[in-house]
């Protein structure tokens, strides 16, 4: 991925406390349009945490603080003229346990253009429904039975579903929290797949700690550790060729 | 011995036998060094003072259970034979005549003889039952404890044995409290029965006159004994409670798991449940004193005719007192809602009180639809309030200004005051309950039924 490609996303020392505990101590990072970055390190290195400040999912924890600057397209998503509820619907989340509303696969799909008021005639809905399917890879696994509970499929079905929920309010960039560490090898490699097409259109932040996954889906790479950016480059680059020890380590296998 | 006493004494053998089996498991320990004991010495002394217990506790229970038939048979063959050719019913007022001079109650008219020399009979046999009962318990309890005083050895597995008498214990316990309500039930249904020989079934279920004239037995006007209006004021009433609780126990509900911080939550849900510990019948007296002449003044000040004691009055209060049971218990639900749910929709850009009403409230509705049904079968049979606020007036009526009455009303009428109580006026109080009880349990069963269909669903 050339540096060349715009902006989307530019964190600038960004600082998260819990209460009075510093979890993050000043990431400083761009993430480029439509490509796929993947933050890996070990447990409780900050890179779930920092992928919350993105959306401000930080927000909904208690005592929970963020210092620092983050802007999307330019523009500081902590200032208080932003709606932090388009923020969410630019900036699209998928979790690391599968998630479906306990409704029907249908309403699942539908939840987030309703909210937002994306489809005016049901045909629409219909539409956007199908196609977030598609693009998920799920419509066909699901086209006859969209009134079944969302909750009643597999797990790798549910994660897709979930990943088809957030393309329906088209967002810009999907964040991905450890998508793939409640599923299966199989369902792995499928998500993997649809991450892969979607880069197309949009930019996709993924959290993981199967090293390999990144290397295989991931344009650049972040290595987080204990709440620190140590190393951030090139996905090739860095496992090949990391500059800082700490990343060495890592990614032989010396800990974490 | 009295029973009692005995019951004491078994408590200082399970001591005593306690005691016994941990020093005897110990001196085996010693002897049987080079083997390891299964269980700890206290398993063993649990052994021998249950051993000791249990067995002597059934013979008593056993005892308790057939002796008074059997002495009450070995009194009546000493009877003068002019007496046994009595009738049965005959028979069983002589007995408890004679029962009651064995225990120094008085008697209506002198004791003849016959009846004294029977009652000092019967006295001689119940002192012989007691010492009878007394050393056979002590055999029974002798032998159990020392055989399992001998039968300590490091191989016995006496914590299992312990742990398998606690088990039974406990299925003990669950059994009396099935039994007792299947004897409710038998005892109701028994009496029900008997209400219907008066009154055919259709009468009741279907009549909707309630006017059961307070006439004596066996005269052919016996009233009015028609279900409808009763059940009509208790559904009236009910809906009504649920009208009012339903709403503020949700937002309640709502707030206290969603918005509330922690520490206004810890000390509001206490003081709301509150509510639920306020005995009824002050309930009863605030609706009659206060809220009752509210109301009235209320509706007269925008043209309504309200009584004091209606519907309306007691509907309110009841539903005052049945909101902690749909906050507490949905408040509860709502905080078990995953709060990946939550994330999940506060990710795809939803405000919270869009998150609540969506997402939230549809995941905990079969939780909170159980709890509304619980909520609604304690409305149900709620009595206080209704006897105080409701005015007592048992009329076929959908207006809830009006006084009415409910089925729990109408029990307490039924039964208090001076009646026979094998006339159908008092009889039709165990068909009332029945009813009242089989629309609680299928109330309950349903409520149960929709919270455990749905419980897995966000799993």
């Amino acid at each position: 991925m050339s540096n060349s490609a715009p902006v989307k996303i530019s964190a600038k020392d960004v600082k998260v406390f819990y209460g009075d505990n510093e979890a993050l101590h000043g990431i400083s990072m761009d993430v480029y349009q439509n490509e796929v970055i993947s933050f890996i390190g070990p447990s409780g290195c900050g890179k779930s945490t920092f992928l919350r400040c993105m959306n401000r999912m930080n927000d909904t924890i208690e005592h929970c603080r963020v210092t620092g600057s983050i802007t999307l397209d330019g523009r500081d998503i902590h200032e208080p003229s932003l709606d932090v509820v388009q923020l969410r619907a630019q900036v699209g989340m998928v979790f690391q346990k599968p998630n479906p509303f306990p409704k029907s696969i249908y309403e699942n799909i539908a939840y987030g253009p309703k909210l937002h008021g994306l489809a005016e005639r049901k045909a629409d809905l219909d539409d956007i429904v199908e196609s977030s399917l598609r693009r998920a890879g799920l419509w066909n696994e699901v086209k006859d039975r969209l009134d079944q509970p969302g909750t009643g499929l597999s797990g790798g079905q549910q994660q897709r579903l979930c990943i088809a929920r957030s393309i329906a309010v088209s967002p810009e960039v999907i964040l991905m929290d450890e998508p793939c560490s409640a599923l299966d090898p199989i369902a792995t490699s499928i998500i993997e797949e649809l991450i892969d097409e979607l880069k197309q259109n949009f930019t996709i932040v993924i959290v993981t700690h199967n090293m390999q996954q990144a290397a295989r889906v991931s344009d650049r790479t972040a290595f987080f550790h204990l709440g620190n950016l140590i190393e951030i480059g090139n996905t090739n680059d860095l496992f090949t060729n990391p500059q800082q020890k700490r990343t060495e380590d890592y990614i032989t296998g010396r800990y974490g | 011995m009295s029973n009692l006493s005995l019951i004491v004494v078994l408590l200082v053998l399970l001591a005593l036998g306690y005691q016994l089996g941990m020093s005897r498991s110990r001196k085996v320990a010693t002897v049987n060094s080079d083997l390891r004991m299964h269980s700890r010495p206290h398993h063993y002394g649990m052994m021998v003072g249950l051993w000791a217990v249990l067995p002597a506790f059934f013979i008593l229970l056993l005892w308790l259970w057939l002796s008074p038939a059997v002495i009450n048979a070995m009194m009546v063959a000493q009877l003068p034979a002019e007496v046994t050719a009595l009738s049965d019913e005959q028979l069983r007022v002589v007995s408890q005549r004679i029962s009651n001079l064995a225990s120094n109650f008085g008697v209506v008219a002198d004791a003849e003889a016959w009846e004294l020399s029977a009652a000092e009979h019967l006295r001689q046999l119940k002192a012989n039952s007691a010492i009878v009962l007394t050393a056979l318990m002590a055999v029974i309890a002798a032998i159990g404890m020392l055989l399992s005083l001998q039968k300590i050895t490091p191989r016995l597995k006496a914590r299992h044995q312990v742990e398998r008498v606690v088990k039974a214990l406990l299925v003990l316990c669950s059994t009396v409290a099935i039994l007792t309500t299947i004897g409710i039930v038998l005892s109701m249904v028994g009496e029900t029965l008997k209400f219907f020989s008066y009154i055919p079934p259709t009468e009741f279920f279907f009549g909707t006159t309630w006017n059961p004239r307070f006439s004596t037995v066996g005269v052919g006007e016996q009233g009015d004994f028609g279900l409808v209006p009763l059940l009509a004021g208790t559904t009236l009433i009910a809906g009504i409670a649920m009208f009012v609780a339903i709403p503020l126990g949700l937002m309640v509900a709502v707030y206290l798991a969603e918005y509330a911080p922690v520490k206004l939550r810890n000390t509001a849900k206490p003081m709301i449940e509150v509510l639920a510990g306020i005995p009824t019948i002050v309930y009863g007296f605030f609706a009659l004193v206060t809220v009752g002449p509210f109301l009235r003044d209320l509706g007269h000040a925008v043209g309504l005719d309200i009584n004091a004691t209606s519907a309306l009055t007691a509907g309110v209060v009841m539903g005052i007192m049945i909101i902690p049971f749909i906050s507490s218990l949905s408040d509860d639900i709502i905080t078990q809602v995953p709060k990946s749910m939550r994330d999940g929709s506060l990710g795809l850009g939803a405000t919270k009180s869009e998150t609540i009403l969506k997402v939230v409230l549809p995941a905990a509705l079969p939780g909170i639809v159980g709890a509304i049904l619980l909520a609604v079968s304690r409305a149900i049979g709620e009595t206080m309030i209704v006897v105080l606020a409701a005015g007592n007036s048992p009329a076929l009526t959908a207006n809830p200004f009006e006084a009415v009455s409910t089925v729990t009303v109408t029990i307490v009428n039924q039964l208090t005051g001076d009646n026979d109580f094998s006339s159908p006026q008092s009889l039709v109080a165990f068909a009332l309950g029945l009813t009242l009880f089989v629309i609680t349990l299928l109330l309950n069963v349903m409520a149960l039924v929709i919270v455990r269909k749905y419980r897995e669903q966000y799993e």
